[in-house]
């Protein structure tokens, strides 16, 4: 047995009835939304029945270096499925998302982790610092830009 | 009359006896009662991620080692899955089995020293710890005997494990598995029915079910809270899905169902064990593969395994290099620790303690 | 002779070594001069066995864990290990004496000669074999808690004087302990009191032609689990409890000073252990010939040890709130009922001149088991529901999310 996961083309049907505009586009495994959408998608997935995405796995971020992609690991507990919701985010000075701690607590230290090594900043954070270095490290280790 | 009192805060960790490492923990007490906690983290942080994407993907196998210095098999396992999820590929028969064989005597080890140092913790002082050493020591000669290593073992490759067991591992691990029958029933003995553990555990920190959920929980910590939710029952992995084991499922998630579900866990991970003795069959452990391995560019694999801390995920992305273009590594300690303000406030000091190692955090994969 | 004359019915009379003393440097001393000299070499006698006592308690307790634990403890320096408490002392003393910055250098100071010198001179009374006692005072008992408390306002100042927040948790909770657990071991010595007739650890001896952990077994009981919580020991060990607050009021303590401590505590040990066996062991009357009181004594005072570590081997810690719960609601009615009950038999079954013989106390020790056994029955009956209620203050079961469990909790 293993978990089924739900088609990216579902979850974007599904977004596009609720939170009009948030998709950008979608493939077999995932879909995009805009970032500063973030928190509104994140809380109709949580709280859809259907959807029923209560539990958070996994928060990560990649560097393109043309932009910056979050990727939400989703599944649900009850319904015994997966989903993967992403995000890209552009520029490089300071890069922003909307949070999804108030959806998830979980996503609490992830987030600041992200922040701290990556630079993604997430508004609505009720604690947005540094997590693994200190206040006043130059710059984000995960870049690819940074040596 | 009335005394003023003001409360105190004082810093827990990093330097601290039982704080499992390095984690600090900025508390504010109002006399013993705990009113404001603030984790504090990174005091082993090494950068693996980034050193990951500097090596080739079989030379990451020995930074997940460094993980969770206490389950190094498991994280290999996790790791090894990941990259075979990327590469499309799948190892032969007897590897799987070795694996499995090999992961789950290392959550015995973990889960010995989870419940070792919970119960030192409590005060008791060192025997339980002493007792569950002993055993744990002996896992380690095992791995010995498999890779060489005891902590750092680096046993499993992409596409199997490095190489098979030698043939003196069989009876040893046979003599091992008898005698640890019984110095489990003498730990149990001495623990699962203590009147003073009892006391001191049961109802302390309850953990709701819905909080650890929406907290991101796993492992025995969201079992103990009542939800049954096992990796390797809901996508078995690896050789799981051909040997039978339970689940064991607290209720209220308090002190004492943490430390009852790993207690509990060692009991069907030595079941695990005697099947995979059972059904192992000779054949090649590992799959012919090229010296350095390349993925599609652009793939990605999520690879993930019920560690013995909780859900543990390697997600990979390719670029078409000989390295992952970036390693994102999920870690349960991590994660599990976002419950750290809630299994705290409002307890005393002496709970503090039992409660963190309840939780059992392991810095180098909190950190990483 | 020289005609200096010493008083027998003073405080130090009655003991031959220091009159034997006394009389030899006489011969060549003013008087006064001869009695401080022989004071002097009486006492670092004392002195210098217990220090040396505890540093033997020190190895064996050390010796006995290591068994207790599947391992095989300190065993490298001198045979079976015996000279480690050397080594530790001379490393010890060479080590930098540190004073942290922001502490009450004197009080900090103090602080260890205070405990070592409560502990040293508690132990004058202790009569360690037959008419072999520093002095055998006729407030004995009562001398001893009053010294022994000393040590409580000892452990408050380390905690206070080392401004370091964990010393202070350790101070607090220390203090708490030492004076809730006053009550109960003060209310079941009296009980011992009252059947030996008189407060002299020597006659109290005496009196014991039945031990009197027979005749008194609730007294003996309060008085062990008192003691426990006294030494800081398991289950009663919060005020050091290492994996809470480190080392506790002694987290700061480094070099010689805490050498002496730790002399303290293990002398604290063996001095409880002694006078256990000295108040409930019968001391150094033995089943044949007196002369080897000394023996006699030893042995139950090893007795005492080997269930201090025993126990300190075995239990895990309880809580502050639970200690205070055992304390008041557990140990006091308990050592209420053992003053009740001796005082009623006492009262009935002495003869005209208030003595008991020994069929009085073999009466009263087949009285006083049974109650012991119910009462303990009873009365740990109900702390045990406390002490579960005070721990359950949130713990409300939530509802199981999803799935079987296939395992239930016991």
């Amino acid at each position: 047995m293993t978990l089924a996961a739900i088609p990216g083309e579902t979850l974007a049907r599904r977004l596009q009835e609720a939170t009009p505009d948030a998709v950008v586009e979608w493939d077999d495994a995932a879909v995009w939304v805009r970032p500063e959408a973030m928190a509104s998608v994140a809380a109709f997935l949580h709280d859809d029945p259907d959807i029923d995405f209560a539990f958070l796995n996994a928060i990560s971020a990649i560097d393109f270096v043309e932009h910056f992609e979050l990727v939400y690991h989703l599944m649900s507990l009850a319904k015994e499925h997966t989903g993967v919701v992403r995000s890209r985010v552009y520029g490089r000075e300071e890069p922003t998302a909307a949070s999804v701690v108030n959806v998830w607590k979980g996503a609490d230290f992830q987030e600041r982790e992200i922040w701290d090594l990556m630079g993604i900043r997430f508004t609505g954070h009720p604690n947005m610092k540094r997590i693994m270095l200190w206040e006043g490290f130059d710059g984000h280790p995960l870049r690819k830009d940074f040596l | 009359m009335t005394i003023r009192t003001e409360p105190m805060t004082v810093n827990v960790g990093p330097q601290h006896p039982s704080t499992h490492g390095v984690f600090r923990v900025r508390i504010t007490f109002d006399g013993e009662d705990i009113v404001e906690v603030e984790p504090v983290l990174g005091y082993l942080h090494r950068g693996t991620e980034k050193l990951a994407e500097e090596r080739n993907y079989v030379q990451v196998v020995t930074l997940t080692d460094r993980l969770d210095y206490t389950s190094s098999m498991i994280n290999n396992q996790a790791y090894c899955l990941a990259v075979e999820q990327l590469l499309g590929i799948e190892p032969p028969p007897r590897g799987k089995y070795l694996r499995t064989l090999a992961a789950e005597l290392q959550r015995i080890a973990s889960h010995l020293i989870a419940v070792g140092f919970f119960v030192q913790e409590l005060g008791a002082f060192g025997t339980p710890l002493m007792y569950t050493f002993r055993s744990r020591e002996r896992i380690l000669d095992l791995f010995e005997m498999l890779c060489g290593a005891r902590i750092t073992v680096s046993y499993m490759r992409p596409g199997g494990v490095f190489s098979d067991a030698p043939t003196d591992f069989w009876p040893a691990l046979d003599q091992f598995l008898d005698d640890f029958e019984g110095e489990l029933e003498e730990i149990e003995n001495l623990l699962l029915n203590n009147e003073i553990l009892m006391v001191r555990t049961r109802g302390v920190s309850p953990l709701p079910a819905d909080v650890a959920i929406n907290c991101s929980v796993s492992g025995p910590v969201l079992r103990a809270s009542g939800i049954n939710w096992d990796w390797r029952k809901m996508a078995p992995y690896d050789a799981y899905d051909q040997v039978e084991f339970d689940v064991p499922v607290g209720n209220t998630g308090d002190n004492y169902d943490r430390f009852w579900v790993r207690m509990q866990e060692v009991r069907q991970s030595l079941r695990i064990v005697r099947q995979c003795i059972a059904q192992i069959e000779p054949g090649p452990v590992r799959l012919e593969l090229p010296m350095v391995l390349r993925a599609e560019p652009g793939a990605e694999a999520y690879g993930r395994v019920e560690a013995s801390k909780g859900e543990l995920g390697f997600f990979l992305v390719s670029d078409g290099g000989v390295s992952p273009y970036r390693c994102k590594i999920r870690s349960p300690s991590l994660i599990n620790l976002t419950i750290t303000e809630h299994l705290l406030l409002g307890w005393k000091l002496a709970d503090m303690i039992v409660s963190l190692g309840s939780v059992d955090i392991n810095m180098g994969e909190v950190d990483r | 002779m020289n005609g200096c004359h010493l008083d027998p019915q003073g405080a130090l009379g009655g003991n031959p070594l220091f009159a034997l003393i006394f009389n030899v440097a006489a011969y060549v001393l003013p008087c006064w001069l001869a009695f401080v000299i022989a004071g002097l070499v009486i006492m670092l006698i004392l002195i210098n066995a217990v220090l040396l006592g505890a540093a033997i308690v020190s190895w064996g307790e050390r010796r006995l864990l290591g068994r207790f634990q599947n391992r095989v403890g300190p065993n490298r320096w001198g045979p079976f290990g015996a000279l480690q408490p050397i080594a530790d002392l001379a490393k010890l003393i060479t080590k930098e004496d540190i004073i942290p910055y922001g502490a009450d250098r004197l009080a900090f100071t103090a602080v260890p000669v205070i405990m070592v010198a409560s502990l040293l001179v508690a132990t004058a009374v202790i009569p360690f074999a037959k008419d072999v006692a520093l002095v055998d005072l006729n407030v004995g008992v009562l001398f001893i808690l009053a010294v022994s408390s000393l040590t409580s306002i000892a452990i408050f100042t380390a905690g206070w004087a080392s401004n370091n927040r964990y010393a202070l948790f350790g101070a607090g909770r220390a203090v708490a302990v030492l004076i809730s657990y006053e009550v109960p071991v003060v209310l079941s010595l009296l009980g011992v009191v009252i059947v030996a007739g008189s407060m002299s650890l020597g006659d109290i001896v005496v009196a014991q032609a039945v031990p009197f952990f027979l005749v008194q077994p609730l007294a003996f009981f309060v008085f062990l689990a008192g003691m426990s919580a006294e030494l800081n020991r398991t289950p009663f060990d919060v005020a050091e409890a290492e994996s809470e607050i480190i080392a506790g009021y002694h987290t700061e303590y480094s070099g010689i000073k805490f050498a002496l401590i730790q002399a303290a505590e293990f002398g604290g040990a063996l001095f409880v252990s002694g006078l256990i066996a000295t108040l409930f062991l019968a001391g150094w009357a033995g089943p044949v010939a007196d002369w080897l009181g000394w023996l006699w004594f030893l042995i139950k005072t090893f007795i005492g040890i080997f269930l201090f570590v025993w126990i300190r081997s075995t239990f895990p810690r309880l809580r502050l709130d639970q200690i205070m719960t055992v304390c008041w609601k557990f140990l006091m009615p308990l050592s209420f009922i053992n003053l009740a009950v001796v005082t009623l038999e006492v009262y009935f079954l002495r003869d005209a001149s208030g003595a008991l013989s020994t069929a009085d106390l073999w009466i009263m020790t087949a009285i006083n088991i049974p109650v012991a056994v119910v009462s303990i029955a009873f009365f740990g009956w109900i702390i045990r529901q406390k002490v579960r209620d005070s721990s359950r203050t949130t713990a409300a079961a939530s509802p199981v999310v999803r799935g079987v469990s296939t395992i239930e909790v016991g």
